[in-house]
C-alpha cells in the first residue's frame, strides 16, 4: 500500500530554491490531512549539509541522492534516479515545485512511472484518502476540479507563488538519509555545456512577488524607463502584453498571457493594458491588481482592485515618487 | 534528416470558455480551431532544418476530423505528408493515454528529431511531448528557443530559458524538442503551398490501425480524472482611484497600496 507524502527539492548553486519550501510547506499540510509523513527527496552534487533544514518546513525525512552527475539539472538523470527511488519507497502522493525543472521533470516522470500528473496546480486538499486538485486550464479561463484514480503515486506540479510557506519551526529535526540509486552514464544523453546568467539579476516573472506591465499603451520600446524605475523601487519585474512583444519592445522572455507566462504575483501592475482576454488570462491569480489606463472603459478595469483612469506617463512617475514615501 | 512534427489543435486564444452543462467539459459549438501556437514554431523550426539538411518532415496529429484541417495548413506551409490518429474512443484520454497512441504511431517511422509545442494552450499541461519522448526512449529537451544541428548530423544542442538563466544544452541524436515563443517566426502558407498541400499524402490511424487496445483510451481510462470544471473565480468589483490630477490619483493610490492592500 503506498504511503507517505514526497516532495522534490529544487536546487540551484548549491541553495534550495524558494519553490523548495513551499511544495515542502504543501506537503506538511497534506500529510498531516492523511495522516502521513512527508519525505522530502534532494537531487544534488553536495546538497546533504542543508537537506536537514527542510525539517523547519515540515519534513520528517530528507532522502539525498548526491551525485556530481545532478548538479546541474537534466532531465534524464533525475527522471532515472527518481523514477528508482519512488518504485523503492512507494509513496501515495508525489509533489513537484513547478518550476520550469518541476514541470519538465514531472512530465517525463509521470510517463516513465506511467501513472497520471496534473501539472501546475494552485489548490490541493485531500479527501478519502485521495488528493483533490485544482488547476486552471485555458490559461485561468477555466478552472479544473481532478483526482486520480489508480494511479499512485498521485503526483502533482504546483504553480510558483500560489502555496503559502510554513514559518520555519527550528524545534523540528528530520532524518536524513542517502539514497540508494544507480546511474549508468549510458543512459545519460544530455549534458548542460553551457550556462548563460541573466545578468540584470531581474526575478523571472513566474517567481516576481510584483510586477509593473506595459502594453500598446507604452507606445515605444524606449518608455518601458518609467515602468523599470518603478520595478526596481519596489523590487519588481517588468513584463509586458503581448503586443508590446510582437511589435519587438521586449523580449518574448518578458510577455504574460495564454501564450507567454502565467503568473501570480502580490501585486500586479498593469500599464497602458487594454486587458485582452488573452492577457487577463495570464495574471488573474495576481493577488492585488492595479490597472492604469487612460480609456475608462477598457477591460482590464474589471480585473482591476485599483484602477487610475489617466494618462500613464503622468501617473507613473508620480506613483513612484509618491510610494517612497511608504517605503 | 528526418524529422516528426506532433500537433495538436485547440481553441484560438480569442475563446471565451463555457462549460458544458455535464460540468466536465467546454461548449465547442461555435469554437475556432487553430493550430496550437507552440506546435506552429515546431513546424517551422523543422523545415528550416529540413532545407538546410535535407530529408522529409512529417507531422502528426490526434483527435477528431477536423484536426486534417491543422495537419493540411502544417502541410501547405511546407511539411510532406501527415498521419492523423482518429477514433471515437480518443475522445476524452488523458496525457498519458494521448502519448501511448502518438508513440505507436511513430516507432517504427524514419526520424532523427521530433518537434512539439512546449504546450497545448488548452490543458495547459506540456506533458505529451516528453511522455512520447519517454515511451520512445529517447532524450527529450523542453522549451527550445534555440536549435543548432551538428555539422555531422548527429547531435542537437538547444538553449532553454529557465527562471533567470538560459541553459545551452547538448544532447544526441535522435531527441524531442518541444519548442518555446522565440524559436522562430513561423511562416504564412503561400498560395502554390496551400494548392500543393491538398495533394499530399495525409494518412489515417486508427487505434485499431495502431494495434492498441480501445478500452485503454477515453474518458474511462483517465488516470487523472475530471471531477468538475468551473468559470474562474470573480474577482471582487474593484475602485476606481477618486482625484482632481493624475499626481493626486497617484498618492491616492500610494496610500491604498500601503494601508489598504498593504503590499508595499
Amino acid at each position: 500500500m503506498a504511503e507517505g507524502v514526497w516532495v522534490i527539492a529544487e536546487e540551484r548553486d548549491g541553495e534550495f530554491r524558494k519553490i523548495t519550501y513551499e511544495v515542502v510547506s504543501e506537503g506538511r499540510r497534506l500529510a498531516d490531512a492523511l495522516g502521513q509523513s512527508v519525505t522530502a527527496v534532494v537531487l544534488g552534487n553536495g546538497m546533504k549539509d542543508k537537506a536537514a533544514d527542510l525539517a523547519q518546513y515540515g519534513a520528517d525525512k530528507v532522502l539525498v541522492a548526491d551525485d556530481a552527475r545532478l548538479s546541474p539539472y537534466t532531465t534524464d538523470a533525475y527522471v532515472a534516479v527518481i523514477s528508482q527511488l519512488v518504485k523503492n519507497g512507494d509513496p501515495a502522493v508525489l509533489l513537484i515545485g513547478g518550476s520550469v525543472q518541476g514541470k519538465d521533470l514531472a512530465a517525463r516522470l509521470s510517463a516513465n512511472l506511467g501513472v497520471g500528473m496534473a501539472q501546475d496546480c494552485t489548490g490541493f486538499a485531500a479527501e478519502d484518502g485521495n488528493l483533490v486538485i485544482i488547476r486552471p486550464i485555458y490559461a485561468g479561463k477555466a478552472y479544473a476540479k481532478v483526482t486520480f484514480e489508480n494511479s499512485w503515486p498521485q503526483m502533482a506540479t504546483s504553480r510558483p507563488n500560489v502555496l503559502s510557506i510554513n514559518e520555519p519551526d527550528a524545534s523540528r529535526s528530520a532524518e536524513v538519509v542517502d539514497a540508494e540509486f544507480s546511474l549508468d552514464d549510458a543512459a545519460l544523453k544530455t549534458k548542460v555545456v553551457d550556462v548563460a546568467k541573466d545578468e540584470s539579476g531581474k526575478i523571472d516573472l513566474t517567481e516576481a512577488d510584483k510586477i509593473v506591465s506595459g502594453g500598446r499603451g507604452m507606445k515605444g520600446p524606449e518608455n518601458y524607463e518609467i515602468l523599470e524605475k518603478l520595478a526596481d523601487l519596489i523590487g519588481g519585474t517588468v513584463g509586458a502584453s503581448r503586443s508590446a512583444v510582437d511589435a519587438g519592445w521586449r523580449p518574448h522572455s518578458d510577455q504574460v498571457g495564454q501564450t507567454g507566462k502565467v503568473v501570480s504575483p502580490n501585486l500586479y501592475i498593469a500599464c497602458g493594458i487594454s486587458g485582452a482576454i488573452q492577457h487577463l488570462a495570464g495574471m488573474s491569480t495576481s493577488k492585488v491588481i492595479v490597472a492604469i489606463n487612460k480609456d475608462p472603459d477598457a477591460p482590464i478595469f474589471q480585473k482591476a482592485d485599483y484602477g487610475v483612469v489617466a494618462d500613464l506617463f503622468d501617473v507613473v512617475p508620480a506613483l513612484t515618487e509618491e510610494i517612497k514615501k511608504y517605503l | 534528416m528526418n524529422i516528426i512534427v506532433l500537433l495538436k489543435q485547440v481553441p484560438d486564444t480569442e475563446t471565451q470558455i463555457k462549460i458544458a452543462p455535464d460540468g466536465k467539459s467546454i461548449v465547442t459549438d461555435d469554437i475556432k480551431w487553430i493550430m496550437n501556437p507552440y506546435d506552429e514554431f515546431g513546424v517551422e523550426e523543422a523545415l528550416r532544418i529540413k532545407e538546410k539538411f535535407g530529408g522529409e518532415v512529417t507531422v502528426v496529429g490526434l483527435g477528431p476530423k477536423r484536426v486534417t484541417e491543422s495537419i493540411r495548413t502544417a502541410l501547405a506551409m511546407g511539411a510532406d505528408k501527415g498521419i492523423l490518429i482518429t477514433d471515437d474512443a480518443l475522445e476524452g484520454s488523458d496525457s498519458l493515454a494521448v502519448a501511448k497512441a502518438i508513440t505507436a504511431a511513430v516507432k517504427d517511422l524514419d526520424y532523427d528529431l521530433i518537434f512539439t509545442g512546449q504546450r497545448g494552450i488548452d490543458d495547459d499541461m506540456g506533458v505529451v511531448g516528453a511522455s512520447v519522448a519517454e515511451l520512445l526512449g529517447i532524450p527529450n529537451i523542453s522549451l527550445g528557443i534555440k536549435v543548432e544541428i551538428s555539422e555531422d548530423q548527429k547531435t542537437v544542442t538547444v538553449n532553454r530559458p529557465v527562471e533567470g538563466q538560459t541553459l545551452v544544452i547538448e544532447s544526441s541524436l535522435p531527441a524531442l524538442i518541444t519548442a518555446q515563443k522565440g524559436l522562430n517566426e513561423p511562416r504564412y502558407a503561400s498560395l502554390p503551398g496551400i494548392m500543393k498541400a491538398k495533394r499530399k499524402p495525409l494518412e489515417e490511424k486508427s487505434l485499431a490501425d495502431l494495434g492498441l487496445d480501445a478500452s485503454e483510451f477515453g474518458t474511462e481510462a483517465r488516470k487523472v480524472k475530471i471531477l468538475e470544471l468551473t468559470p474562474p473565480p470573480e474577482r471582487a468589483a474593484g475602485k476606481i482611484i477618486e482625484g482632481e490630477t493624475p499626481q493626486e490619483k497617484a498618492a491616492e493610490l500610494a496610500r491604498l497600496l500601503h494601508e489598504e492592500a498593504k503590499v508595499l
